[in-house]
């Protein structure tokens, strides 16, 4: 089960997504933002970092990079496709998601333990949950409160299409608490905080995040 | 020399913190005009000669696809002596 | 302004030339004609202006520091020592480890969030110099009162500097200090340390050798950046009026950083390169005479090679300029080609601007004509020395004499209220309004940060090896007494490390001080020197390098001397590691290490606006035999948690204890007053599993370590004799300040 693990010039937890892949029983495959070769992989994490430096807007340079072309066809075919944080803002600035991400309310970049109720269970990446299970992994992050139109809210909402919300106060004024949401098709899933930083208690909050990378390389065996 | 300017500002109805934090530290400083604040981006490009109406229009096709981002900002292009 | 060079100063040896401008005595003036024979071009003079100040040339503090050197430790664990970038250790399995601790204070004061972000920006330098992957930061800051104005302007600036710049370079924020006192005002200080990984093959000095090699200029472009801000900034006070010199303050962009750390790190794993420097305080200037210096001392420099971000900047300015993000490297012909590659993969401006040469001399051309022609060593190395006047100052006889005057709690109201109070103090109370800013987690190794003793990081995935780093000061036992406040802070530091399990290895510092021309501050200075070298010689800890800050004073007050010393640890499997604290009931509570009516400089005291008295007298030799204690007892699973006392004492280490993960304790003490604000050094509270009790018992005697019960965990409060203190107001008490006073 081979997972590609996306490096555009500023990421940084690319090499933490591999390490999560391979604890969760797979094998990354790293990708480099400007040759156009997924190198035949099974699924594709975009990492948290400050690709290009957050320059123009978080994610919008990276989103024209040359690796972006063959990974959008990809997903729209159905392959599985994660975006962490700085990911996330890719997938919301190259469309394949709706929404943009904005500067946290209170202004200031937030690092903590983050309780979230996992509420869509049936997309690649969350499988491995239970309906309704909280979890404890690491947010963090500047630009992470999640914004759409009222419209695109409900369609969220009903089809529900949000994998993860924020539990108790608002960490970032996100809408609704949204964490993390999905595409219609359940193969491409945005998420603001880091699970590939909660995969043992020796160095995370908890295990919490191993879950996120077990449920697509069961996916991938189906 | 001529130039474009290109100007981005949040939809109205997305949350500025910025801007309320700018609004927030005027009055800190002694100034009370301001009823709200809200904080944008200008591009200033810089093209051969004066702008032609063509390159205005391409400018319009860049804005919409890289210098904003359409689901939560508003842009506006001019041309500045 | 016709272009000065050496021919045309050889024939017009009269030219005014504005040196005291420049930051540059008379009499250093007249040694540089004597060492050219003639009087310098324009370009020498800026050169040799930035880097015979202060900052850079250590001519202030030279003759003590060099104490490191003749009392210095031999340590087989020391591979590179003083007088490199950073000094580099071995740390087992083939890794060395490099870290180092550097100020960035005046510019942050001028422009607080730029001067903490590249503060950052140059100590991660540094360390990526020496060829090793930067893997974790720390920062002890320090600032005036906590609701004083000026600390509302700074603080929140400096904080999301040290944020803004060390997140995005992707460095985990292991620990720091946040301290205040008035003391500070108009000086804020920001040390930032960076620690390192490589195999000790990595390891990379900065030496230009082989003739013929190249000299690569790679990062970002050069710019107006900070130009003369070593000679203008830190060799200076501040008027008392505020910050007069704007212009000096560079700017960083961590993303270029980002990036010029992995491009380096190919270049470095493909072994391009024969020598390796920084661009630092006096840029180019630095990097060309220290490389030349390294070498066999001749170097060929085309300074119009220098990629340019302001193609109006002169070749004087070019030299100064401190525009970041930059490297220097000494390439082979035959490796260039491939260096070029790596550079453009990752789209990092290079240019080759010169060689090395088998002459003696450093040679910089612009467009063909000579403007810098100087034995490099008198630039980078053999700047004047000064021997500057030492008194020891008449406070120090008087405030000896002090009667600290403070209440002492014994009623259960009064222990109710002065461990409330202690909790809910800046200095002491809870940090994560500022911690939260910085990211913990990125790299995936870290193991301990704050609000833990020391910040601990795994460097090898499978045998689990980690290393740990603590920093620590304390102003007001080095303003009692110097000698014995460095020796303080160096044994606490070390302490911190050891509570963990972690053995000390390793030292840096960094010396903030006021100004050297003032003997009283001289003297200061000196004897911290005195007292940390003779401390890491006792203890055998080497010391690896470190920083001099002087001149932080306004007007004629100096700062509080605050030696800040980092130590750096290494323990050979962090899942053994002892946690700070306790989350069950039914363990025992035990105080390590006597206590003493220790009030001289505590916070308590400071509280109650008492600063005189006797500083305690350091004990190194208990502190190593309680340091061993506290490796061995991880070892041999003995404590389930410790945590050292210093700041607010006993009151405050319990209340640490207590909140970390919700459990209360029951503690009986005798003389309860003084037993919990006394700040007696060498001590360290740990809990242990009753069936720990003879282990215990037996290792401390055998340390001769005092070994005193003092309570119980469990419970949903802090029960110190009759005073009872539920666990949900200690914690409104302790973490409601921050928030309140930066919202």
């Amino acid at each position: 089960m081979k997972i590609g693990v996306v490096t555009f010039p500023g990421t940084l937890d690319d090499r933490d997504a591999a390490r999560a892949v391979h604890h969760a029983g797979g094998e990354a495959i790293s990708l480099w933002h400007n040759d156009a070769d997924l190198k035949g992989v099974d699924a594709v994490i975009l990492p948290g970092g400050f690709s290009y430096g957050d320059y123009l807007r978080c994610g919008a340079i990276s989103r024209f990079s040359p690796v972006m072309e063959p990974i959008i066809d990809a997903a729209k075919g159905g392959m599985p496709l994660l975006g962490i944080c700085n990911g996330f803002q890719v997938l919301a600035e190259a469309h394949l998601i709706p929404g943009a991400l904005t500067r946290n309310h209170e202004l200031h970049f937030l690092c903590r333990d983050q309780k979230l109720t996992i509420e869509n269970t049936n997309t690649a990446w969350t499988s491995s949950f239970t309906q309704g299970q909280e979890i404890l992994i690491p947010l963090k992050n500047g630009e992470g409160a999640y914004m759409c139109d009222d419209q695109t809210l409900a369609e969220l909402e009903s089809e529900g299409r949000i994998i993860a919300r924020y539990v108790g106060e608002n960490p970032n004024g996100s809408r609704n608490l949204i964490a993390g949401i999905t595409n219609e098709r359940g193969n491409v899933v945005g998420l603001m905080p880091h699970p590939e930083h909660a995969i043992d208690s020796l160095t995370g909050p908890s295990a919490d995040g191993l879950g996120f990378f077990t449920s697509v390389l069961k996916a991938m065996v189906r | 020399m001529a130039k474009i300017v290109v100007d981005v500002m949040l939809k109205p109805e997305i949350l500025d913190p910025q801007g309320k934090a700018v609004a927030a530290a005027l009055p800190r400083l002694g100034f009370s005009f301001a009823k709200d604040v809200r904080q944008g981006k200008r591009f200033e490009i810089e093209v051969d000669g004066d702008p032609t109406p063509a390159q205005l229009a391409e400018v319009e096709k860049a804005a919409e696809k890289l210098l904003s981002n359409p689901v939560i900002e508003n842009f506006t292009v001019r041309v500045e002596k | 302004m016709a272009l000065d060079t050496v021919a045309i100063a050889q024939a017009n040896p009269n030219t005014a030339q504005p040196f005291a401008d420049l930051g540059l005595k008379p009499d250093e003036y007249a040694s540089i004609k004597q060492i050219l024979g003639r009087r310098p071009t324009s370009s020498e003079l800026a050169m040799y202006s930035v880097m015979w100040s202060e900052h850079c040339s250590y001519k202030s503090s030279k003759v003590h520091l060099k104490q490191f050197g003749e009392k210095a430790v031999k340590s087989d664990a020391l591979l590179v020592g003083i007088g490199e970038n950073a000094g580099v250790v071995d740390v087992g399995q083939g890794y060395a480890v490099t870290f180092k601790i550097e100020s960035h204070n005046h510019p942050s004061f001028i422009e607080p969030y730029q001067g903490a972000a590249t503060g950052v920006g140059g100590i991660v330098r540094d360390i990526l110099t020496m060829g090793a992957r930067p893997i974790a930061i720390m920062d002890p800051l320090r600032f005036g009162p906590a609701d004083a104005p000026d600390t509302r302007r700074v603080l929140p600036g400096i904080i999301a500097g040290v944020g803004g710049y060390g997140n995005c370079l992707g460095l985990p924020n292991i620990g720091g200090e946040v301290v205040f006192d008035e003391t500070y005002i108009g000086n804020p200080l920001v040390n930032a340390l960076c620690v390192g990984v490589m195999k000790h093959s990595d390891i990379k000095l900065a030496k230009a050798a082989g003739a013929g090699n190249l000299v690569v200029l790679y990062g970002a472009k050069t710019g107006g950046d900070g130009i003369g801000g070593v000679s203008v900034l830190a060799s200076e006070t501040f008027e008392s009026k505020g910050p007069a010199k704007r212009p000096a303050v560079q700017v960083g962009d961590p993303f270029v950083e980002k990036v010029l750390i992995e491009c380096s790190l190919e270049i470095f794993a493909e072994d391009l390169v024969v020598g390796i420097q920084d661009l630092g305080g006096a840029g180019l200037s630095c990097a060309t005479s220290e490389l030349a210096s390294g070498g066999s001392g001749g170097m060929k420099v085309q300074l119009e090679k220098v990629p340019l971000r302001d193609p109006s900047l002169s070749p004087e300015e070019i030299l100064m300029s401190e525009s970041q993000e930059r490297m220097c490297a000494i390439v082979e012909p035959s490796k260039i080609a491939r260096f070029l590659e790596i550079c453009e993969k990752w789209d990092v401006t290079v240019s080759v601007i010169g060689e090395v040469t088998d002459g003696k001399h450093l040679e910089i051309t612009w467009n063909g004509e000579l403007i810098v022609d100087v034995p490099p060593r008198t630039v980078a190395h053999d700047g004047p020395v000064y021997n500057r006047p030492l008194a020891q100052p008449a406070y120090i006889d008087s405030v000896a004499k002090e009667v600290i005057k403070v209440p002492i709690p014994s009623s259960a109201d009064e222990i109710k209220a002065t461990v409330l109070k202690l909790a809910a103090t800046p200095n002491l109370a809870d940090k994560s309004w500022v911690t939260n800013q910085y990211d913990r987690y990125v790299q995936g190794n870290t193991i301990q940060s704050q609000p833990d003793d020391s910040g601990m990081v795994r460097i090898d995935e499978k045998t689990h090896l980690g290393v740990a780093v603590a920093t620590d000061a304390n102003a007001n036992w080095s303003y009692l007494n110097p000698y014995q406040g460095a020796k303080l802070a160096l044994a606490e530091a070390a302490r911190n490390i050891a509570t963990a399990g972690a053995k000390p290895l390793a030292v840096t510092n960094c010396l903030n001080f006021g100004s050297p021309e003032d003997p009283g501050v001289m003297w200061q200075f000196a004897e911290s020197v005195r007292g940390l070298a003779d401390g890491c010689l006792e203890m055998g800890l080497p010391i690896t390098g470190g920083n001099v800050s002087f001149y932080n004073q306004t007007g004629t007050v100096a700062i509080l001397p605050t030696p800040v010393i980092g130590v750096l640890g290494v323990i050979d499997d962090v899942r053994t590691r002892t946690p700070m604290s306790f989350d069950r009931a039914g363990l025992d509570l035990y105080l390590l290490g006597e206590t003493h009516e220790d009030l001289a400089g505590s916070e308590w005291a400071y509280m109650h606006n008492q600063r005189g008295g006797i500083a305690p007298i350091a004990d190194l030799q208990r502190e190593m035999r309680l340091i061993e204690l506290l490796v061995a007892g991880r070892k041999k699973k003995i404590f389930t948690a410790a945590h050292d006392l210093s700041q607010g004492g006993l009151a405050a280490t319990l209340t640490e204890m207590v909140l970390r993960h919700n459990t209360g304790a029951t503690i009986e003490l005798e003389s309860v007053g003084i037993s919990l604000l006394s700040e007696t050094p060498g001590r360290v509270v740990v809990a242990i599993d009753p069936g720990q009790t003879q282990a215990l018992t037996n290792e401390a005697s055998a340390q001769k370590i005092a070994l005193t019960k003092i309570g119980v965990t469990g419970g949903d409060a802090l029960v110190i004799n009759q005073a009872s203190i539920s666990l949900s107001e200690l914690r409104t008490a302790h973490t409601q300040t921050f928030p309140k006073l930066f919202g």
